[in-house]
């Protein structure tokens, strides 16, 4: 394992309890977007870029993104 | 969390502690099979797939695609994406009708609010501005050279929705509105399907087995190469760009637009 593989997993741990310790919803939709950053940094230092793309684009736009329009939704 | 009052529990309904209990016992079942799992997997570093072997010995010439996951996404494994393109479709279709107007409820017309105008600050509208069209650009090429590079139609699809999403992000509803006609939207997911259809439908004339790659290969490396492969790539960036945009849009109806009707009576 290189040093960037091993980085990038304890980004993916640092990231992935933060979201869990996060409590409020609108807060853990932002961390969560941070979360799945870390995710396509993890894909792309074990060399598969293509799943990074796609999870840069899901995990860290369109998820927090519904996330949080459910939330707005909800809270009117 | 304990101290708070319990909510009234309607009859049939599982006590805290009896769903405690069924969680622990799930969690221990599915933990047990994931370790299990995990201890039938291969060292670190040791895994050599011939399946991924394969690929990389033949790939390129058989499909003069460089980027062997595009090869397999859209060559040996074709039909697989074909099921996985309906998938999201279906998924879209789905959340439309969820996401519909109910009886209940009326549309609101999206008059300019004074409260609600220049909530963004001019740094974030215009940062959105110059972003949208290096996005849509990112989009465009990703899709383009699917058989080239990583990427392909689902991650550009992906990241021209996301253009609109920095439309609305730097605008208000209304202009984002006038950049998306859903009629066209609904036409590109459909029309994206469909092309994905027809170009399997292609081989299956040409050469006898459905999504056969039937078009001339040309050489790697080329833009114009590869086949169906930068078709099929391009039919899946169209479908699934309008899915997203139409995703996007029936979330922000549901908040913009669409009230029940007691909430504005009032």
């Amino acid at each position: 394992m290189t040093a960037v593989q091993l980085v990038a997993l304890l980004l993916v741990a640092l990231g992935a309890a933060a979201t869990v310790a996060a409590r409020d919803p609108v807060r853990q939709a932002v961390v969560v977007s941070l979360y799945g950053l870390t995710l396509g940094i993890l894909f792309f230092a074990f060399q598969a870029p293509d799943v990074a793309l796609s999870n840069i684009v899901i995990g860290a736009v369109a998820l927090p993104t519904m996330i949080m329009l459910a939330i707005a939704k909800t809270r009117q | 969390m304990s101290d708070r009052p319990a909510p009234a529990r309607r009859p049939g309904e599982l006590s805290f502690e009896g769903r405690r209990r069924l969680f622990l016992a799930g969690a221990a079942v599915l933990g047990g099979l994931m370790l299990w799992g995990l201890g039938g997997l291969p060292d670190f570093d040791s895994f050599t797939p011939l399946y991924g072997q394969v690929i990389n010995h033949v790939g390129v010439q058989e499909t003069s695609a460089t980027a062997a996951v595009s090869a397999v996404n859209f060559d040996y494994r074709g039909f697989d994406t074909l099921g996985e393109e309906f998938i999201l479709f279906a998924a879209v279709l789905v959340l439309a009708l969820l996401l519909r107007r109910l009886g209940e409820e009326h549309t609101t017309p999206l008059r300019k609010d004074p409260r609600r105008a220049h909530t963004t600050s001019a740094a974030v509208r215009l940062t959105c501005y110059m972003l949208v069209g290096p996005t849509v650009l990112l989009a465009i090429y990703i899709t383009g050279h699917g058989h080239l590079t990583p990427g392909g139609g689902f991650q550009g699809g992906v990241i021209a929705a996301t253009a609109l999403l920095l439309v609305y992000l730097g605008s208000d509803y209304p202009t984002m509105q006038r950049l998306r006609p859903l009629s066209l939207v609904e036409t590109a997911k459909a029309g994206g399907a469909l092309g994905f259809v027809l170009i399997g439908l292609g081989g299956l004339i040409a050469s006898g087995s459905y999504l056969q790659n039937f078009l001339p290969l040309g050489e790697p490396g080329e833009l114009v190469a590869a086949g169906t492969i930068p078709l099929l790539s391009i039919a899946v960036g169209i479908e699934v760009s309008g899915g997203f945009v139409l995703l996007l849009s029936e979330f922000l109806d549901q908040l913009l637009v669409i009230k029940r009707k007691r909430d504005t009576a009032a």
